[in-house]
């Protein structure tokens, strides 16, 4: 499972998702929502094609109207980096129902591989700064069994997971991108109406 | 105005530099927590806004809403998408120059269809002080209706409660994109005085 001392990303995401029970899962655009797609489609996963630095905060807004469903957000380095404010915002409201897991490969992936930010940055340290207070790095597969064994569990408050993936490209695989239709079809999963 | 003009639903704005500024008359912000309560709003992130001060109050002190404080607008955007997903209302509160912050945000809108109810407080329109905040004022409608968000404005006190009520029936009821426009000569235009 392990090149380059870094963990496989689809093997990851299969992983922490074959234990999600009821959970909701919101994907950030690119690799993430591949990953989350390849590890099986589910009404109850809603995919980011576009909206760029967005997942966490709707994964809040998601949060906060489910109090009582588990909320797991996964996305890159990348997108997170550019809703970095997002952690402040979530470190505010303290919804103990969120958890957002950042696949971190220190790149650009979409766009040619570009070194990101992470080289510097410690996203984990940030989310820490920011209030988020049950943070942590991912970088080995026990450290993923332990991570996989309670994602689905209320946390004491937001968490943040920080997945040190390596930087293989994978096929991608492509999900739902009509967004109307995924928006009603996540709703009706919900027991909500169709609008 | 004097201390004694004030009614009691008056609110004084500070300036960012601790200066006495502008105040706010009539019960306008009232009117649309009462339109927001009245149509079940759940979920209201905001960037703090000194127009929208009393609102933002009268929201932390209501039990059935949340306020959220967001770092930016877009924030809000991608939060109230949330929200809808998870069956619950949200109406996002911010100042004109935070709209620029939300355009491509606003494609989340746009290509899934959610509906929204943004209030926007004006700046750079009426007795602006500030030049800074010309450029995105005076571009705000034509921004919002570039993501196709619908436009409506209220210009008077009298009509904020009713342009918001019929905003936010388009919304929740029809799912529409809305943005009210809440005048600068209706919310005052802030005031940098030492």
């Amino acid at each position: 499972m392990m090149s380059s001392n870094h963990l496989d990303r689809r093997q990851a995401v299969a992983r922490l998702l074959r234990d999600r029970a009821n959970a909701l899962v919101v994907t950030g655009l690119g690799s993430a929502t591949y990953d989350v797609a390849a590890a099986g489609d589910s009404p109850r996963n809603f995919y980011l094609w576009g909206a760029m630095g967005g997942t966490a905060s709707l994964a809040l807004g998601l949060a906060l109207a489910q109090p009582d469903t588990p909320v797991i957000a996964i996305t890159g380095d990348g997108e997170m980096l550019m809703g970095l404010g997002s952690f402040s915002t979530i470190g505010l409201a303290q919804p103990a129902n969120l958890i957002v897991v950042v696949l971190d490969n220190g790149l650009y992936g979409e766009t040619g591989a570009q070194q990101s930010h992470t080289v510097a940055t410690d996203l984990a340290a940030a989310a820490g700064a920011c209030g988020i207070r049950d943070i942590g790095v991912v970088r080995t597969e026990a450290e993923l069994e332990r991570l996989a064994a309670d994602i689905a569990a209320p946390g004491q408050g937001p968490r943040v997971r920080v997945i040190k993936i390596d930087a293989a490209e994978n096929a991608r695989l492509v999900p739902l991108r009509e967004g109307a239709h995924a928006k009603v079809r996540f709703r009706q999963a919900l027991g909500l109406g169709a609008e | 105005m004097t201390a004694q003009d004030m009614t009691a639903q008056d609110v004084p704005v500070t300036g960012a530099d601790g200066s006495a500024g502008a105040t706010i008359r009539q019960g306008w912000p009232d009117d649309i927590f009462d339109c927001l309560r009245e149509f079940g709003v759940r979920q209201v992130p905001y960037v703090p806004d000194g127009g929208h001060a009393r609102l933002i109050s009268r929201v932390h002190q209501e039990p059935s809403m949340r306020g959220i404080a967001l770092t930016s607008e877009q924030e809000g955007i991608a939060v109230a998408a949330g929200a809808w997903l998870g069956g619950q209302r949200a109406a996002l509160l911010m100042q004109s120059s935070g709209v620029g912050n939300c355009v491509n945000m606003l494609s989340l809108i746009k290509i899934c269809k959610f509906p929204l109810l943004m209030l926007v407080t004006m700046r750079g329109e009426w007795g602006e002080f500030n030049p800074w905040q010309v450029p995105m004022g005076s571009t705000t409608p034509d921004a919002l209706r570039l993501m196709d968000v619908q436009v409506q404005r209220a210009d008077r006190p009298d009509e904020v409660g009713d342009v918001v009520r019929h905003a936010a029936t388009m919304a929740y009821g029809g799912g529409s994109a809305m943005a009210v426009l809440l005048s600068q000569r209706l919310v005052g235009a802030k005031v940098f005085t030492r």
